[in-house]
């Protein structure tokens, strides 16, 4: 168990590094930094002294290490659009993008499993068709083509929602949350439904294919053939197996949420972080768009670990000292 | 033949599989029956039905598979034609049943102690400890050393056929009257399978339980059963007590079974076989099933099909036993 | 001869459980034929649309923002309206689904070549190679493919000359769309690779001495095709999607050759001021577009799918 847990760890760090060199990359190669954070008509000399006093002269392997340290540390540098520290942008907007992916996140799991269940079950009933088919068009309409659909329907026509922000936030130390006000909710409806509905799909269809397949073993017939009532063979046994190799995959949707935010984010004026990635890519603005690569790739790292260290208490197959079962 | 009803009986039963291509016969007329305390073997090639044919008794077909006609009868009672709950509360209190492989018979994910005592509570009036204690006893029964600790153990940390002893115990659990054993040593190896039988054969005994025993293996029928029925094609071809049918099969399908079965002592240049095939679904022929592989084959044959008849010492479905001086 | 063996064919085809899965279900041809409509008006726009949206001599400012025809205020020479500057939105779909179907249809190419060119190199050579080009793979799956075309996309535009970017959008956008979805491919081919190498007829052909690269691509490559395929009507309504999303954003295709996802940005801006069609149209379109892709792709997955059968 260590060593798997070790093995993982340098996995995850070596991942980092990579994503770190293509920010680093990003940065350093990508369009001349010196240039966009001074004026047409600085002299040389000037540049030159800039140039050397950010390091920008040292051999490139230097430069990279300096980069990790200060990346982490936090420090991005200025951004070229803002002025400010990348790093107090990202605070500012990272609260608005937790709180919504998180919403999200509770939404598509709280819906998405019971549906995945009941089409696996009840596999012929009108039901299950009609979330089906409900599936298909949730998988199929882009993201943005659906925020623009519920804007439309409840913004303009019925006015019942707010089209853009988050509504009233209170401040709670350097934590600004929507969680508190009534308003906070009402702006939150709508980005959450529509981040939600794509992986409230994918996780119904994950679980329904998973529970169909679970539905032909061998150990279900024999439950089956044992006399074992309904609920004990469908939720007792074909859930819990279900559920196992589930929980890896969703654990890894629900991280790409993060990302998938930036376009719910730009759709319904946001504040969060996809919303400055965006700005940042339209301006150029290589500090914000370095960092955020490795803030998000962070996350998906550490998710991946979560969810891996997760799979392996819940499948006791898995936790033979040293022995991987085939499953899956 | 036992003057009291038998335990088990089934009568002209016909499963049908719908296909795009038509509605075939998947279980063509079937009708046998089972005493208590009996071991019925049924023997036959893959695809000949006789897992169907065990599924159809506990009503286990998977969809789209269905019953088309016949019944089951279980003490006198018929059982084919039951609701989902009353169908339930029969299988494992009255008929258990084991499958062919016991590697994937197990829920992983749940100790062999507990699906133990769920199995055990699900059909006795017994609290936690009891069935608990139950649970050790049955694991004890079936041979399983240590049973006290192991019973905390998950299906993985047990070999193949210690597995396959738990599986009987869980299909003995109940104290049902008659077990439904499918292939239950095939996917064995051959000492382990030897081990299994024994097993099985002595634990039906103390107890008095029938066995339905499927299998394809000539030699374990010989050892375990009293009687034998032979399938092919969907049809019982043969059936009688296991010492006739063995020394003296009477319709040509089973003489050719036993005359492929290498005997030690005798040198052979090749092995053996049936010429050509068991024909598939939808390609049955008219007549006698047997027809196209019989040597023995004459113009009835092509034509009428034989319905079981007595010949010598068992019943065969074969003509060759309807001529009057044939008796 | 080759007529006949043709025609053989089609009888079986017909015969074949494809067709006989086809025609009995009538999803399948419900999408058949909205995919169809839309492709045919797609790629025959300019002959099939009522009027080239981009020429600028057709187009007025007197007739900016009408309303669909059955509306009040619409009129019959411009169905289903006109946007701010007086284009016909029913051209200007016509048109934006021509470009939508091609990028995405253009990246799906790019993915597969890229991707079964990893995945057959991997495959086939093994080694250092196949360790790097799925490490690769590994660190580029646990990105959503959207950052990823978000990504090489913001690159070049920060590489690029701002006139240039305008006029080379369509090829930044089918580079890094592919970019962003060849690994599905590599994965899948190196898979079927690793399979086949060890087959009979490969060995057979080597030690022949066949170049490698001939039995590559002669022997090995028709054998991997199958999942490709499927992967491949995949990953067109995910390429389609991404266009638009990325177009939507704002770096993607612009508003001089809009495709559909830049109409819908552009329409966005009217959604307030109640002028609803500009937006609505194309994004009904897109929908039906995306969905009777996946349709079709799925009926096709199923199809071919034995397990199923």
């Amino acid at each position: 168990m260590i060593a798997f847990i070790a093995q993982r760890l340098v996995q995850s760090i070596l991942v980092m590094l990579v994503v770190a060199l293509v920010a680093f990359s990003l940065f350093r190669f990508v369009g001349d930094p010196i240039s966009a954070m001074v004026g047409q008509d600085t002299p040389q000399s000037e540049r030159e002294a800039l140039r050397h006093s950010l390091g920008l002269d040292a051999p490139v392997p230097v430069q990279f290490a300096h980069f990790v340290e200060r990346a982490v540390q936090g420090q991005f540098g200025l951004s070229y659009q803002l002025a400010r520290p990348v790093s107090d942008v990202i605070l500012e907007k990272m609260p608005a993008t937790l709180e919504l992916s998180l919403a999200a996140a509770v939404l598509s799991l709280a819906i998405g499993v019971p549906m995945g269940v009941y089409t696996g079950l009840r596999r012929d009933s009108w039901l299950s068709r009609l979330f089906l088919a409900v599936s298909l068009v949730g998988v199929s309409l882009p993201t943005f083509l659906i925020g623009i659909l519920m804007i439309l329907v409840f913004s303009v026509w019925l006015g019942w929602l707010p089209s853009f922000g988050r509504g009233s936030v209170v401040q709670l130390g350097w934590w600004s949350t929507g969680f508190l006000t009534l308003e906070g909710w009402r702006a939150l409806i709508m980005p959450a439904t529509t981040l939600a509905l794509y992986q409230l799909t994918l996780i119904m269809r994950l679980v329904r294919a998973e529970m169909l397949e679970v539905l032909r073993t061998d150990y279900i017939k024999f439950a089956r053939a044992r006399g074992l009532s309904s609920r004990a063979v469908n939720f007792g046994h074909a859930l819990k197996n279900t559920l196992v190799p589930v929980i890896t995959i969703t654990g890894l949707q629900l991280g790409q949420l993060i990302a998938f935010s930036l376009i719910t984010e730009t759709v319904f004026q946001w504040p969060g972080m996809g919303l400055m990635f965006i700005q940042a890519v339209t301006f150029a603005d290589i500090p914000v768009m370095a960092a955020y690569l490795v803030l998000v790739g962070l996350f998906f790292v550490v998710i991946n670990l979560v969810v891996d260290l997760l799979y392996h208490v819940v499948d006791p197959r898995l936790r033979t000292e040293g022995t991987r079962s085939a499953h899956g | 033949m036992t003057a009291t009803a038998p335990l088990l009986e089934v009568s002209h039963l016909r499963i049908e599989l719908p296909t795009r291509r038509g509605t075939q016969l998947a279980i063509d007329d079937v009708s046998f029956s089972i005493g208590a305390g009996e071991v019925l073997g049924v023997v036959g090639e893959s695809g000949a039905g006789k897992s169907l044919t065990a599924a159809a008794i506990i009503n286990l077909l998977e969809p789209p598979l269905r019953k088309a006609g016949g019944e089951i009868r279980l003490e006198g009672e018929r059982i084919d034609n039951l609701s989902f709950d009353a169908m339930r509360r029969i299988r494992g209190k009255r008929i258990g049943a084991i499958f062919q492989d016991p590697l994937t018979s197990l829920d992983p994910l749940y100790t062999v102690g507990q699906q133990l005592v769920e199995t055990i509570r699900t059909h006795l009036p017994l609290g936690e400890r009891a069935a608990q204690a139950r649970a050790v006893e049955l694991l004890e029964e079936v041979g399983i050393p240590a049973a006290r600790e192991r019973i905390d153990a998950y299906p993985h940390h047990f070999s193949g056929g210690m597995r396959q002893r738990v599986v009987i115990a869980l299909a003995l659990a109940a104290n049902p009257r008659l077990v439904i054993a499918d292939e239950p040593t095939t996917a064995l190896d051959v000492s382990t399978q030897a081990q299994i039988i024994a097993l099985l054969k002595r634990l039906c005994r103390e107890h008095g339980t029938a066995v339905l025993l499927v299998t394809h293996d000539m030699g374990v029928i010989a050892e375990t059963a009293d009687r034998v029925a032979v399938m092919y094609a969907g049809r019982i071809v043969e059936i009688g007590p296991v010492r006739a049918v063995v020394k003296a099969p009477q319709h040509p399908y089973t003489v050719g079974l036993m005359g492929s079965i290498p005997a030690i002592g005798h040198r052979l240049e090749r092995l053996r076989q049936i010429d050509g095939a068991m024909p598939r679904l939808g390609a049955i022929p008219a007549g006698c099933a047997f027809n196209p592989r019989c040597p023995r084959a004459f113009d009835r044959c092509l034509v009428e099909r034989p319905e079981l008849m007595p010949a010598s010492g068992t019943e065969a479905a074969c003509w060759l036993h309807d001529r009057p001086d044939h008796v | 001869m080759a007529e006949r063996a043709a025609m053989g064919r089609l009888r079986r085809f017909a015969d074949s459980d494809l067709a006989y899965s086809f025609l009995h279900s009538p999803i399948a041809i419900v999408s058949a034929v909205v995919a169809l409509a839309i492709i045919f008006g797609a790629v025959f726009a300019p002959l099939v649309a009522p009027y080239n949206p981009f020429d600028l001599a057709t187009v007025s400012l007197l007739d900016a923002s009408n309303p669909p025809a059955w509306i009040e205020g619409g009129d019959q020479a411009h169905l289903l309206g006109t946007d701010g500057q007086g284009r016909d939105v029913l051209s200007a779909i016509l048109f934006g689904s021509r470009v939508s179907l091609l990028v995405g249809a253009l990246s799906v190419v790019f993915a597969m070549v890229l991707g079964i060119g990893a995945g057959l190199l991997a495959g086939w050579r093994g080694g250092l190679i196949d360790a790097f080009i799925m490490r690769s793979a590994d660190v580029q799956l646990s990105f959503p493919a959207i950052l990823v075309a978000l990504l090489v996309d913001g690159i070049a535009r920060s590489l690029l000359p701002h006139e240039l970017q305008d006029r080379i959008a369509v090829w930044v956008l089918v580079v890094a769309i592919g970019l962003s979805g060849w690994v599905q491919f590599a994965r899948t081919v190196r898979g079927s690779t690793l399979v086949e190498r060890n087959k009979e007829y490969i060995q057979a052909a080597r030690i022949i001495g066949v170049h490698p690269a001939r039995i590559v691509l002669t022997h090995l490559l028709p054998n991997v095709m199958t999942p490709v395929l499927v992967i491949a009507t995949i990953y067109l309504a995910n390429a389609i999607i991404t266009e638009a999303t990325l177009s939507f954003l704002g770096v993607g295709v612009p508003p001089t050759e809009p495709s559909l996802g830049t109409l819908i940005r552009v329409g966005n801006n009217f959604l307030f001021s109640g002028e609803w069609w500009i937006t609505l149209f194309p994004s009904i379109t897109l929908g039906l577009l995306i969905l009777s892709v996946n349709l079709l792709g799925d009926w096709v997955r199923d199809a071919l799918n034995p397990r199923l059968r």
